[in-house]
């Protein structure tokens, strides 16, 4: 079992979701609620993960991530680090890969929110935020519970991304699915079959559990 | 400068999405029906006030303050408008109950008292005892009392009421007005009321303002406006019977109205001889001649005519006669009894009065600027 590559996988996997649910909430919003010059462009750029083979949406983060384009360059100035062949690289290429997965069920809860619930809620007194806090998240909880899952379960699991942007190495960006990759070029079945079966457990718990905590919420709320 | 006005007065005009030029004014502890045909902009107006739609001209005042003006760019978000808002819908919080939506329009309040609050504006809307539930486990009826309460938690400086009764049943929805009626007796704010119902208008509002196509066409007491509407459309669009054409004549230095040969005396006339004008008479106006003895009545604009049908609606029938020449039937009500004494039935002669002080004549409307009734 190779408990570094098991442990970058779950952290990644926390990590993607932590970034990508505030970003993914003020993204569906819009999207939701508002007509706007080029939404149809957001929305099919928002769903090209979906459709493009990992190792072509791979291959272009890893040519923007270099240290000589702009993004690289930018990232370096920043923080000193770099994006390829990095836990960070490792990050942004997960939260990119993730977006239909997080936005689009968000998307479709925001919108089965009638548009007067939320104007009841300014004609409340309340902020915007006030009214996001207390009213829109509550109501499109099923949407964001299902971005959680999905974002979760499809971050532990990715490889052809993961393998373009971070490489393999260990400790770093070696996750789970690739040492499982490893495990088989070296015949080692037995490794291979412990972390499978290992990730298949993971992701059924982390999939049960909050599932189990959603009718939980639902039931309350 | 100008004294500040108490209540509220709008002016807005757009072209689009839907056209507006509506003026409207609603003093403190006023209750104001907005009436019109759906899409004739009522809701438009009323999210305008709430801060939820902003015209391209105008402006809105309120007790003295401007929340919008156009030519300034003033436009003060609807949080800071302190409006109640009753929508069609009630868009009550399905994760809240009851309490905690009207504790939710109290944000205002130190916490330690929203929640009395709450309770105080649910009684008042008798609703007491029901505080723990969802909107889910109420009625329509209850739905629409938590909308009102909420809306009244604002403390607000105007209540805007859109459709409140449009989705519950005839019997609720008698029991809701009623219930408003007694709510707005203590309420000394404006309060505006959207409908297409002109029964529930008469019934509830001080004044009806009529709106057609996003332009407010009439203001005045319900009686006003259905005894004496400003125009053929406004007649029409509020559904009064006995509608006709007619044009003055002079006659013995003063003036009366032609119409299918008759020569009409008419209590209110002004205009000049030749004029074509439209004109109206209520049913209540329309007086009928007994069969074996004449009344006085028959002095007054008799017109004799052929009954074409009569509806027997439990105590009192409803009659309509083609007059002689021919032309739209006279519509007016009887008693049934006096329906029956005078052998009143399809085919049967009869002859009625049109009361001089119940024709209200109007400028004439050319075929193609005619409008819809109300639905």
């Amino acid at each position: 079992m190779d408990w570094p590559a098991l442990s970058l996988s779950l952290q990644l996997a926390f990590a993607t979701t932590l970034v990508l649910l505030p970003m993914a909430v003020l993204l569906a919003r819009p999207l939701a609620w508002r007509p706007f010059p080029g939404k149809s462009v957001v929305e099919a750029l928002v769903a090209l993960p979906l459709v493009l083979p990992p190792t072509v949406l791979g291959f272009y983060l890893l040519v923007s991530f270099g240290e000589a384009t702009a993004l690289g360059q930018l990232y370096h100035s920043l923080t000193g680090r770099a994006l390829v062949f990095t836990f960070d690289g490792l990050l942004l290429a997960s939260v990119i890969f993730n977006l239909p997965f997080a936005v689009q069920p968000m998307q479709r809860a925001f919108d089965a929110i009638p548009r007067e619930v939320r104007e009841a809620a300014w004609c409340c007194g309340m902020t915007r935020w006030q009214a996001l806090w207390k009213i829109e998240l509550p109501l499109a909880w099923p949407g964001l519970l299902t971005a959680i899952v999905l974002t979760f379960a499809h971050t532990l699991g990715e490889f052809g991304v993961v393998l373009m942007v971070g490489g393999n190495i260990g400790g770093e960006t070696r996750t789970i699915a690739i040492s499982i990759y490893d495990r088989v070029q070296a015949f080692d079945d037995h490794g291979a079959a412990v972390m499978s079966a290992a990730l298949v457990a993971l992701s059924l718990a982390a999939i049960t559990a909050i599932n189990m905590l959603g009718k939980r919420i639902g039931h309350r709320g | 400068m100008a004294e500040a006005a108490a209540g509220l007065q709008a002016q807005l005009r757009q072209r689009a999405p839907i056209p507006l030029d509506a003026t409207l004014s609603c003093a403190p502890g006023e209750l104001l029906a907005l009436v019109g045909p759906s899409g004739s902009g009522k809701s438009t107006l009323l999210r305008c006030i709430a801060g939820l739609h902003a015209a391209a001209e105008g402006n809105i005042r309120c007790n003295g303050d401007t929340w919008f003006d156009a030519a300034t760019s003033v436009n003060h978000p609807v949080q800071a408008r302190r409006i109640g808002f009753v929508f069609q819908s009630y868009a009550l919080f399905p994760h809240l109950t009851a309490l905690e939506n009207v504790a939710a329009a109290l944000g205002r309040l130190p916490a330690a008292e929203r929640l009395a609050r709450a309770h105080e504006l649910l009684a008042r809307v008798h609703l007491d005892g029901l505080e723990n539930r969802k909107p889910a486990a109420l009625s329509g009826g209850q739905q629409q009392r938590v909308a009102v309460a909420r809306a009244l938690a604002r403390d607000p400086a105007v209540l805007l009421l859109d459709e409140p009764f449009s989705a519950v049943d005839q019997v609720t929805r008698r029991k809701l007005q009623q219930e408003l009626a007694r709510l707005r007796a203590h309420l000394d704010i404006p309060m505006l009321l959207v409908t297409h119902d002109l029964d529930e208008a008469r019934m509830l509002a001080d004044r009806i303002t009529i709106l057609h196509h996003g332009t407010t066409l009439q203001s005045g007491t319900p009686d006003e406006v259905m005894t004496r509407p400003a125009s053929a459309a406004i007649a029409r669009l509020v559904g009064l019977q006995n509608l006709f054409e007619g044009m003055l004549v002079g006659e013995g230095g003063g003036l009366r109205l032609a119409w299918l040969g008759h020569r009409l005396d008419v209590a209110r006339i002004a205009g000049t001889a030749g004029n074509r004008v439209a004109w109206v008479i209520p049913p209540e106006g329309v007086l009928l001649h007994r069969r074996e003895r004449p009344s006085r009545g028959e002095a007054e604009n008799p017109v004799a005519g052929t009954v074409q049908d009569c509806l027997r609606l439990g105590p009192f029938t409803q009659i309509r006669l083609v007059p002689e020449g021919g032309g739209e039937p006279i519509a007016f009500s009887v008693p049934t009894h006096v329906a029956e004494r005078n052998e009143i039935a399809p085919g049967a002669m009869a002859r009625v009065t049109l009361l001089a002080n119940s024709i209200h004549l109007m400028p004439y409307e050319p075929p193609g600027a005619r409008t819809a009734d109300l639905p």
